[in-house]
This record gives C-alpha cells, sequence and structure tokens, in this order.
C-alpha cells in the first residue's frame, strides 16, 4: 500500500494534466482514496507524478540480440556495472547484459518494454532473457511476415486457416503481437535476394508484400489480438523509401497499423547524395489517417549496433560500412543480421537522419499516434531518451544542436523552421499513455483505479537544468506499488511479468500444419510449444477482444481533441 | 512405459526424436538414437549406485556437503567454477549467479572446444543459419576439420546431407559433400570429395581461398604449403561460388591446431566473401550437448561468452587470463568448482593435477577423475533423463529436455542454488562480524 | 632401439563418446582412449605390431599406449583424446584458453623392445 501525496499529476488517458492530486495504491493497483486509507505516506510535493514508461519497441532479450553481445566485447567493455548487495553486475553499452537491462530501464522510470521481434523456433531463448530482465513487465512480437506457413495460406486464399495459425502460433510461442519486418523480402533473402516493391514475389510461395501487410492485417481485427500489426517496411535504409512506407499503410486498406521506426523508412531522394527527409509526407497522412501510428526510431551519434530481422538491409549495412556482419537464417520463420555501427555529426547522411526522427515527431499533430523510440539499439540507445525528450520541448536547444551537424540537416529536411516545443503532457503522452493505448495494454499507460501501479516521479522541470535532467534521474520508480528505484539507485529487485495474448484458434490447425512442419522443420512438432509453466512463471494474458461487433476502433478519441 | 519425443544431451545435435522405453524403473530400449546417444541413455536406473555426496571420499549426507563447499568457496579469494557444458541453462544461470557472488572466474568447456570459434566471431562476424536451412536448401555441404560421423553421427543423415528438404526433395543425390582434413576419416569416406590438408596449415588454405574467391590470382607455389595443389583449391572455391546455397561445419581440427582463433576468423571472412557470390553458411560442430547453452547463457548475463572474471565486482573478459588451462597451469586461483564436467581427464596434466591440491568440488552424475579428486563431491541427476530445462542445439535453437526417469540425486541447478545461498550468508557473517570488529 | 618422431592428432572416437557414458573406468572407455592409430609402414619401423605397447613422450610427459594400424599418412598417428592425451599436452595456450591438443609433436618408442 502507498499513497503518493500532493503531487503534479500527469495522466492524460484520464485526463489530467498537472493537477495536485493523491495517488492511492493498494494490492499492485491503483485504489481510490478509501481504499488506502492506512497506507504510508509518500510525500510528492513539488515534484511531477506520471505512470511508468512503457517501451514501445526495444530489442533487448533474444538469439539476435546475444549474437549481438557475444560478437561485440568491446561494446561492452567501456561500461561495467558492479554487483551490489541487491543487484547483479553486468555490461552495458548499447546491447546491455539483461540484469542491466531491467535495471537501467527501471532507473529511468520505465516499468515495461515490449521485446520487437523474435522468431516462434527460438521463443524460449526469449522467455529466458527475459525472466532475467528483472523489475519490468515485458512482452514480445512474433515474426511472422516471412513465416512459411503465413505465406502458404495467403498463397492458397485460406484465409480461415492463416487465421487459426496466427492465433495458434501466438498461444504456443507466449508472444505478444503481430511482427512483420520486410514482408517477403527475408524470405527471397533465404538465397540471397531481397524485394523492392509492395508487388515484388516471396520465393517459397508467390505472394507479395502487400498480400501479407492485408492478410496479416484482417487477422490482426478479427483476432481481435490487442496490438496492431507492428510494421518494418520494405526498403527500409534506402533512399526515396517513404513512397514504399506510404504504400505499404494503403496496402491495408485503412485497417489499423503501426509503421515502426518511422525514421529508418522516412526517406526522400534517390540516392545517397540526394536524400532527403520524408518526415513531412508521412506526417501528414499520419495526421489525416487515424488507422496509423509510428514510432520515431530516432537517430542518437555515437554508438549503435544494428540488428534486426531484416536479413538483406543487414548485409546491405555491412556493404556501406565495413564493419563485422552476423547473420542468421532461421529455418521455415524468418533471419536477422547485425552489424555495429556509428552515427557521426559531420556525416550528410546521419544529420538528415537525426532531423528526420525529430521532424516526424513535431509535424505529427497527434501525440497519441507518434511514440518515442530509437529503435535501440539500431537508432541509439535508450539511455537517450532524456535527451530527445529535451530536443523535443526545447527548441533553443535544438537549434543549438541542428548547428552541430552537417548543414544537410538544414537544406534537406524542414528542422530548422519547426518551432512546436512539445509539453509535458505531450511527452508524457508519446513515452507512456500512447504506447500502452497502442499496444492494447488496459492497465498500463495510466493511473486510474484498476490502473498496475506502475508509477515514476521526477522532479519538476522547473527545479532541474532541463527537461534532460529531469527526465535521466527519478525521483522514484514505483513498480506494482514497490518503490524499486530512488534518485537512480535500484532499491528493491522483483521481477516482473510476462505480458502474453492467447486469441482462440481451431485446434485443427495443428493437424493441418503439422505434415509440412514434420517434413521441413528439424525439430518435432510436439517439442515446438513453449512450456508456459517453465518459461512464463510469473505471466498475466492480455485480453483480445472478445466481440468482434462492438469493439470499438483501437484509436479512442484522445482527451481534449 | 514408452516415452516419445525424447531430446538426447550427449552431442550438438540435440536430436529430439528419440523414443525410450523404461522398464522397472530401468532404460530398457532407444529407437532413433546414434550409438553416442543409446549410451547415454541405457543403462539410467531409478536406483542409485553411488552415495549421493562424498566429502574427502567418504559418503556423507548432502547437507554436510553442501556446509563444506559453501565454507572453501566463502573463504577462497579467487575461486573458478568451470564446466556446465552437459548440464541445463536453468544450472548454468545458477552458477553465474554464484560467481558474481563470490567474484570469482566463470569458465566452460568452450575455452578447449569452441572458444576459439567464439574469438573468431568477435573478429569477424559470421553467416549462419538453423540447421533447417541446411536441410531445405544446401546443395555444398563441407566438413572441415571435423569427423562428425565419430562426434556427431547423425548431423550427416538427419539434418545435413541425407534428409530430404522442401528446396532438396531428392536428398542425398542434390547434395555434394566435401570433407577437409588431415587424414581420411570415417566422414571423408562418406563424401564426394576429401582434400587432404597439411596439419597446421588450415589458415593459408583458408587464405587461399579468399584470394580466389575474391578473384585474386595464386600460383602453385603459393599453396604449396597447403598440402593442396592449386587446382584442388580452384576447384574447391569454384565449387564454393557456384553452389545454391552452401554451408560449411568447422570442428576442432580448426580451434585446437595452430592459428586457433585465426583459422576460425578466417573461415568467417572466407565466408562473408562468398556472401558475395551466393548464400554461404558457416556453422561451428558444437561437442556437447549444452555448451551452446553456456555461451549464450553467460553472454546474456555478462556480455561475455566464456573466461569471465568477477573479481573487480563486474564482470571482465579475457582468455587466456581467465580460461581455466591457464589459471590451473599458472596455480591462480585458490578452490574450483566444477559441473558437468571432466577437466582432470581431459586438461593438460600440469594444469588439471593442480586440482588435487585445492579444495574442489565437483558436481557430476558419474565418478570421474576429477570427482577423485575432489574434497568435495555431489552426484547430481542427469540432465535430459532425470532433470529438465533448455539445451541449445549447435544452431542456437532452443529445445527443452524431458525428465523421464526420477533420481535420488538432485539437480545441479538445487546444489548451486543450495551452495549460493550458504555462501551469501556466510559472506554476510563475515562481514558483519568484521564491521563489528572494526568498532571495537 | 628405434624411435620415431610422430605428428599425434587427438580426437573423438564413438567408441570413446559411447564410454563416457558407459563410465570412464570401463574396458571399453580405456581401451578407447588408450588406442594409437598408426601408418604401418611406420609400425614397421618401430617394429611394432597390432596391441603392442608403444611409449610416447612430448616435451611434456610420458604415457603408454597400444598401437593398431590404421589409416595415417606416414609420421601421423591417431588417438581418441582421455587421460593418456593429457598427459603429453602442454599448459601454453598462446593466451587463448585453447592448448596444443590436437597435433603434438611426439617420440615413440616400442616398450619391451618391440619386434624384428
Amino acid at each position: 500500500m502507498l499513497r503518493i501525496t500532493n503531487g503534479t499529476v500527469y495522466d492524460p488517458k484520464n485526463g489530467i494534466n498537472g493537477e495536485v492530486r493523491d495517488i492511492c495504491i493498494a494490492g499492485g493497483k491503483v485504489v481510490a482514496a478509501a481504499d488506502a486509507l492506512d497506507a504510508p505516506v509518500l510525500d510528492a510535493r513539488d515534484l511531477v507524478v506520471m505512470p511508468g514508461g512503457v517501451e514501445f519497441h526495444a530489442h533487448i532479450a533474444g538469439s539476435k540480440v546475444n549474437a549481438a553481445r557475444k560478437m561485440c566485447p568491446e561494446d561492452h567493455r567501456g561500461m561495467p556495472i558492479r554487483r551490489t548487495e541487491l543487484t547483479r553486475s553486468g555490461t552495458g553499452h548499447t546491447i546491455p547484459s539483461t540484469f542491466v537491462t531491467g535495471y537501467h530501464f527501471t532507473q529511468l522510470g520505465y516499468t515495461t518494454v515490449i521485446e520487437a521481434a523474435a522468431p516462434p523456433l527460438t521463443a524460449r531463448h526469449v522467455h529466458e532473457e527475459l525472466q532475467d530482465t528483472p523489475i519490468v513487465d515485458k512482452g514480445f512480437l512474433v515474426l511472422m511476415g516471412n513465416n512459411y506457413f503465413v505465406l502458404k495460406y495467403i498463397a492458397q486464399g485460406d484465409f480461415a486457416r492463416l487465421k487459426d495459425y496466427v492465433a495458434w502460433l501466438l498461444n504456443v510461442t507466449g508472444g505478444f503481437g503481430i511482427k512483420i519486418v520486410n514482408p517477403a523480402g527475408v524470405d527471397t533473402w533465404k538465397w540471397g535476394r531481397n524485394v523492392h516493391s509492395l508487388d515484388d514475389q516471396a520465393d517459397t510461395f508467390p505472394v507479395t508484400p502487400r498480400q501479407i501487410l492485408l492478410n496479416l492485417a484482417r487477422v490482426q481485427q478479427e483476432l481481435g489480438v490487442p496490438h496492431p500489426i507492428h510494421v518494418h517496411c520494405n526498403n527500409l535504409g534506402s533512399p526515396g523509401n517513404i513512397e514504399t512506407t506510404l504504400e505499404s499503410i494503403r496496402a491495408v486498406e485503412g485497417l489499423p497499423i503501426h509503421i515502426t521506426h518511422a525514421q529508418f523508412n522516412g526517406y526522400g531522394g534517390t540516392s545517397w547524395a540526394d536524400i532527403s527527409s520524408g518526415a513531412p509526407q508521412l506526417a501528414a497522412y499520419v495526421n489525416e489517417h487515424p488507422n496509423v501510428t509510428v514510432d520515431m526510431g530516432q537517430v542518437v551519434f555515437g554508438p549503435v549496433t544494428t540488428m534486426t530481422a531484416d536479413g538483406p538491409w543487414q548485409y546491405h549495412l555491412f556493404q556501406l560500412s565495413g564493419h563485422k556482419w552476423a547473420n542468421s537464417d532461421v529455418e521455415m520463420e524468418s533471419g536477422s543480421g547485425v552489424v555495429p555501427y556509428r552515427f557521426v555529426r559531420r556525416n550528410a547522411v546521419n544529420a538528415v537522419q537525426w532531423a528526420i526522427g525529430l521532424e516526424l515527431a513535431l509535424l505529427i499533430d497527434d501525440p497519441w499516434r507518434v511514440f518515442l523510440t530509437t529503435d535501440h539499439p539500431n537508432a541509439g540507445p535508450f539511455h537517450a531518451y532524456p535527451d530527445i525528450i529535451r530536443l523535443l520541448m526545447d527548441h533553443d536547444y535544438r537549434m543549438s544542436k541542428l548547428e552541430g551537424v552537417h548543414s544537410a540537416a538544414r537544406t534537406r529536411s524542414g528542422l530548422k523552421d519547426l518551432t512546436r516545443e512539445y509539453t509535458l503532457p505531450e511527452i508524457v503522452t508519446i513515452t507512456r499513455a500512447g504506447p500502452a493505448r497502442r499496444l492494447g495494454l488496459p492497465n498500463k499507460g495510466h493511473l486510474g483505479i484498476g490502473a498496475d501501479a506502475d508509477v515514476t516521479i521526477y522532479r519538476r522541470l522547473a527545479d532541474c537544468a532541463d527537461a534532460g535532467e529531469m527526465f535521466a534521474r527519478p525521483r522514484y520508480t514505483i513498480k506494482g506499488g514497490e518503490i524499486v528505484a530512488e534518485n537512480g539507485r535500484i532499491v528493491r529487485v522483483q521481477p516482473g511479468t510476462l505480458l502474453y495474448v492467447s486469441p482462440e484458434y481451431d485446434p485443427q490447425i495443428q493437424e493441418a500444419i503439422c505434415d509440412d512442419f514434420e517434413q521441413y522443420y528439424t525439430v518435432d512438432f510436439a517439442n515446438y510449444p513453449v512450456d508456459f509453466d517453465a518459461y512464463l512463471p510469473l505471466r498475466a494474458s492480455v485480453p483480445c477482444f472478445l466481440d468482434i461487433a462492438t469493439r470499438n476502433p483501437v484509436m479512442e478519441p484522445a482527451h481534449g481533441h | 512405459m514408452q516415452f516419445e519425443h525424447i531430446v538426447c544431451g550427449f552431442c550438438g545435435c540435440v536430436c529430439d526424436d528419440i523414443k525410450v522405453t523404461v522398464e522397472d524403473g530401468r532404460v530398457t530400449g532407444v529407437k532413433q538414437a546414434c550409438a553416442l546417444g543409446r549410451a547415454w541413455l541405457m543403462g539410467h536406473s531409478t536406483e542409485s549406485c553411488n552415495s549421493v555426496a562424498l566429502v574427502d571420499g567418504e559418503p556423507a549426507p548432502l547437507d554436510e556437503a553442501l556446509d563444506v563447499a559453501a565454507r572453501y568457496l566463502a573463504s577462497s579469494r579467487n575461486p573458478l567454477i568451470y564446466g556446465l557444458s552437459s548440464t541445463v541453462c536453468e544450472a548454468q544461470r545458477q552458477a553465474v549467479e554464484l560467481a558474481d557472488l563470490l567474484g570469482s572466474n566463470l569458465d566452460t568447456c568452450a575455452s578447449v572446444c569452441h572458444g576459439p570459434s567464439g574469438m573468431g566471431f568477435q573478429y569477424a562476424g559470421d553467416s549462419t543459419c538453423t540447421l533447417g536451412e541446411v536441410k531445405n536448401r544446401a546443395d555444398l555441404v563441407i566438413y572441415w576439420g571435423a569427423n562428425s560421423a565419430e562426434a556427431h553421427p547423425r548431423h550427416f543423415a538427419r539434418y545435413a546431407v541425407m534428409p530430404k528438404g522442401l528446396y532438396r526433395p531428392g536428398g542425398r543425390k542434390e547434395r555434394t559433400a566435401v570433407v577437409i582434413d588431415i587424414r581420411p576419416t570415417a566422414t571423408s569416406r562418406l563424401a564426394d570429395l576429401f582434400l587432404q590438408i597439411r596439419p597446421g596449415r588450415d589458415f593459408e588454405a583458408i587464405w587461399a581461398l579468399r584470394s580466389l574467391v575474391r578473384g585474386i590470382p595464386l600460383d602453385e607455389s603459393s599453396v604449396a604449403i597447403t598440402g593442396l595443389t592449386l587446382a584442388q583449391l580452384q576447384d574447391l572455391a569454384q565449387r564454393m561460388m557456384a553452389c545454391k546455397f552452401g554451408v560449411l561445419f568447422v570442428g576442432l581440427g580448426l580451434t585446437q591446431t595452430r592459428g586457433r582463433q585465426l583459422n576460425t576468423a578466417a573461415a568467417m571472412l572466407l565466408i562473408r566473401d562468398l556472401n558475395a557470390h551466393t548464400k554461404f553458411a558457416l556453422q561451428p560442430l558444437r561437442g556437447h550437448g549444452n555448451v551452446t547453452g553456456h555461451d549464450q547463457v553467460i553472454a546474456w548475463q555478462t556480455g561475455y561468452p566464456f573466461a569471465v572474471n568477477f573479481g573487480r565486482g563486474y564482470p571482465r573478459y579475457n582468455p587466456g587470463e581467465f580460461t581455466a588451462v591457464d589459471l590451473l597451469a599458472r596455480r591462480e586461483v585458490d578452490a574450483a568448482v566444477i559441473v558437468a564436467a571432466d577437466p582432470v581427464c581431459n586438461f593438460p596434466r600440469a594444469s588439471s593435477r593442480y586440482l588435487s591440491e585445492i579444495p574442489t568440488i565437483c558436481l557430476d552424475n558419474h565418478d570421474t577423475d576429477t570427482t577423485k579428486a575432489a574434497r568435495v563431491v555431489i552426484h547430481t541427476g542427469t540432465s535430459g533423463i532425470n532433470v529438465e530445462g533448455t539445451f541449445y542445439r549447435m544452431d542456437n535453437v532452443p529445445v527443452r529436455m524431458h525428465k523421464f526417469l526420477p533420481s535420488p540425486y538432485p539437480s545441479d541447478e538445487e546444489v548451486l542454488s543450495e551452495i549460493t545461498e550458504r555462501v551469501r550468508q556466510l559472506l554476510a557473517a563475515r562481514k558483519e562480524a568484521n564491521s563489528h570488529a572494526a568498532n571495537h | 632401439m628405434p624411435e620415431i618422431k610422430l605428428l599425434l592428432v587427438v580426437g573423438r572416437i564413438l567408441k570413446q563418446g559411447v564410454g563416457i557414458s558407459m563410465g570412464k573406468y570401463t574396458a571399453e572407455y580405456r581401451e578407447a582412449v588408450s588406442t594409437l592409430e598408426m601408418n604401418a609402414g611406420d609400425m614397421t619401423a618401430l617394429g611394432v605390431q597390432n596391441g603392442d605397447e608403444v611409449e610416447l613422450t612430448s616435451p611434456y610427459g610420458q604415457t603408454c599406449v597400444h598401437c593398431k594400424s590404421g589409416n595415417l599418412p606416414v609420421g601421423m598417428a591417431f588417438i581418441a583424446y582421455g587421460p593418456p592425451t593429457s598427459d603429453l599436452t602442454g599448459t601454453e595456450t598462446y593466451a587463448s584458453g585453447m592448448p596444443d591438443f590436437k597435433a603434438q609433436d611426439v617420440v615413440a618408442r616400442a616398450l619391451g623392445g618391440g619386434r624384428d
């Protein structure tokens, strides 16, 4: 039990924008005051109280993340983390070890983290690493856009089986949502090729990205999986790819779609020589189409480790950079690649990339539909969030940083002309309320009665040098009603909960896939499903929409809009 | 009773299609497994032949053994935890926790097997795939410095060369198998092409192939040192570039000979070069059942895969400095925990004999030379028979090991967890005693 | 008494792998790790026949094994790794952690004088 008193509360979902009020907690939930009368008091006078941060998309657990750790010891050497009485030791920097990942997110005020992508065959690996990622609640998105059975059923026009297969796959992996990466492209990469348009075909079955996107978008709607399809578009990283991105959105014919790390898919121009910002077009489209959300994928100068399921893109980045490259193709399902990289201020392309993420966030009117991410660790490490917040909130600071990068950022994007400054309620929206809503997590990202008692308490902006300092060091992080961090120090370690979905399916799908499975996989079908008691010991099922007819659209109208 | 879909934990193939018959608490029948798997499974029974624990060679209650072990470790200044190759990830995770708590060295069987492959990977990266990609697509399969017929008997038949795959419905007929080794082996007899290379010249041969793949001409004299002719190398390079999907499986012939990590780095760079022409993958043929697992576990918990030291309160990595053979040879450790490994049998004598001179605690399901040298022995259940948990196959696919036979012995995880707790209490008590003393 | 230099190649064989599971004190395992496969010509040069005892000496130690003819090139012999090979291997790892397990220079001598 806890009563947080006198804090200045920001809870956009419930229309609270800077009111002094109490937040009462009992049994790990936000409750009415009457249900926490005897609770110890945490006096939050002169402090800002908001829901715990919700990390929408980060690569923190699983086989490609660990391949990156193994490949890049140099990433870790500069950031050793000592053990304490309470906490395990580990290493950073862009690919932190698992305990450190949990501690650092917590120290930054984040309480829920979604692992962005993993193939079903290695789901156990994700779960084991997530078990070793303490404190935060977590889930992971299941890669499906190049999956043998997904392609097969789309090719056969068998939507019923496609739906059952997707549902079954989520159920047997303990996954949270449908992830699509370079649809059809990763399939062709298994023969060393890629796709470049929405009408190119996959290899294993003659299915196009357009078909994959539309079919999986329909599946998501009909299953009622709470999170829309989460899409890493074709042609990521290529100059001119803004057209691909817009076409990808159009391909789902108005159904909900989330475009992830949109910066990497927001390029105008025709080559590296004339690459420019496509943010205005993308923002305009997002502004006009409420079915679309994006997350930034904001570039942070300095070392990064790129890692995606987009095998051909990762190989291309190796060719561009000459850095070491790890690739792994996963039978029947997906692929992955890792390349360490460094974003450099004086590099014209990197400067434009840096400008695009900011421009996108500043041009999108509705903060409920754009989320703060760095596609950690692809565009930057998550430790950079406070500085990105400052860039969004402080025009002068932004301009001073713009001065320090290659002039291409000024000539090939509109960033220099944007004067908008994000307000604190808007920041709270893009880092908590919006991600939680878009993920379909009814008890996260807000502080209404019944919400999980995940709360971050910061010093007021007026009491800090700047917004970066404010967000870098929460005064308190509270998880499930327990104070877990104070002034940047972990004071309590507890396991987090694994969030998963279990949409309904016809069990007959198992017979339908069994023959192909036994022929083409190299594990027994019986050994494929994940044992929940062993791998998800602390788990919670997030409800799917139960009634298609009365389900509201995924987008609720935001307060005040 | 019949059990199906049992997973064999002996070698890195981690075959999961084994059928086992259990009668009167004893494994009496095994189907599908190779000779290694069959031996691993047969003979296991629910009875124990040994005392659960031994202290100084005499049977002792488990509780006493745990106490003695904890006291040795809590009073040591630079202990070593080593092994972990045949146990489940759950136990490996517990071992890392103990190492972190103790500020100890933590090394695994990788350092004497495929550690150099991991080091090569750190230098060069690697393009790899899961075994199903080999089954479904590969038309060229090369074993270099690996005798899979003797060490991974079902690799050839279940995964790499024989099986019919999605794009290889003809199975064996659609594949070319090549073996590169310093002597003819059981595997080379199965291959379509055997290249007998000069011992210790793998690096030169790989580098020559890199040149050829990159279109740099070579002459006979520059390749003579490899023991292969220019024509042989040119032919191999051609085959590699012309295939649709090639796989290079590398064995201890590269990691345990002159060059070590330079050999594997060179091979990984060769594969990288080949990907400019066609699809090509490289995969180390991991030896024991869960060696891939300990790489994974230690990497996700510390950032580094083996040769780790926690002495400063955080993980440091340095092969040669924190690897077990070296630490023992230089007599730098003062206590050791050996889990699921037998270094007294397998390490150079001048290194392993030191284990008899320091307090050594050994967890194993068999009696071995290491258990004989240890002051504390705790017999533990066999992972995949008595104990369930995760193993990682050589291609990084995580597989759930089943348990189907109860054991009178505890699991490695239980024992390590108990020892960790007792060490924690001893360290806390000492800290309190020290601060009490300091205040007076 | 004749001595020859050999490159000793150390590796795995099925019998040794089986022996690890059945027990390292079984006759099968002990035999598997103490059987030296040699080139027939080298055996003649040493004056030994199948089953004879051979002493191997490296700069680091010495061990006794028994020989059998196998498909090896001249100057090369093979044995499965185990306690005998551990007696021969040095601890130098060249800062890699990995000793010179696989290919070791040894001197071989027939025990008991060999045969003519």
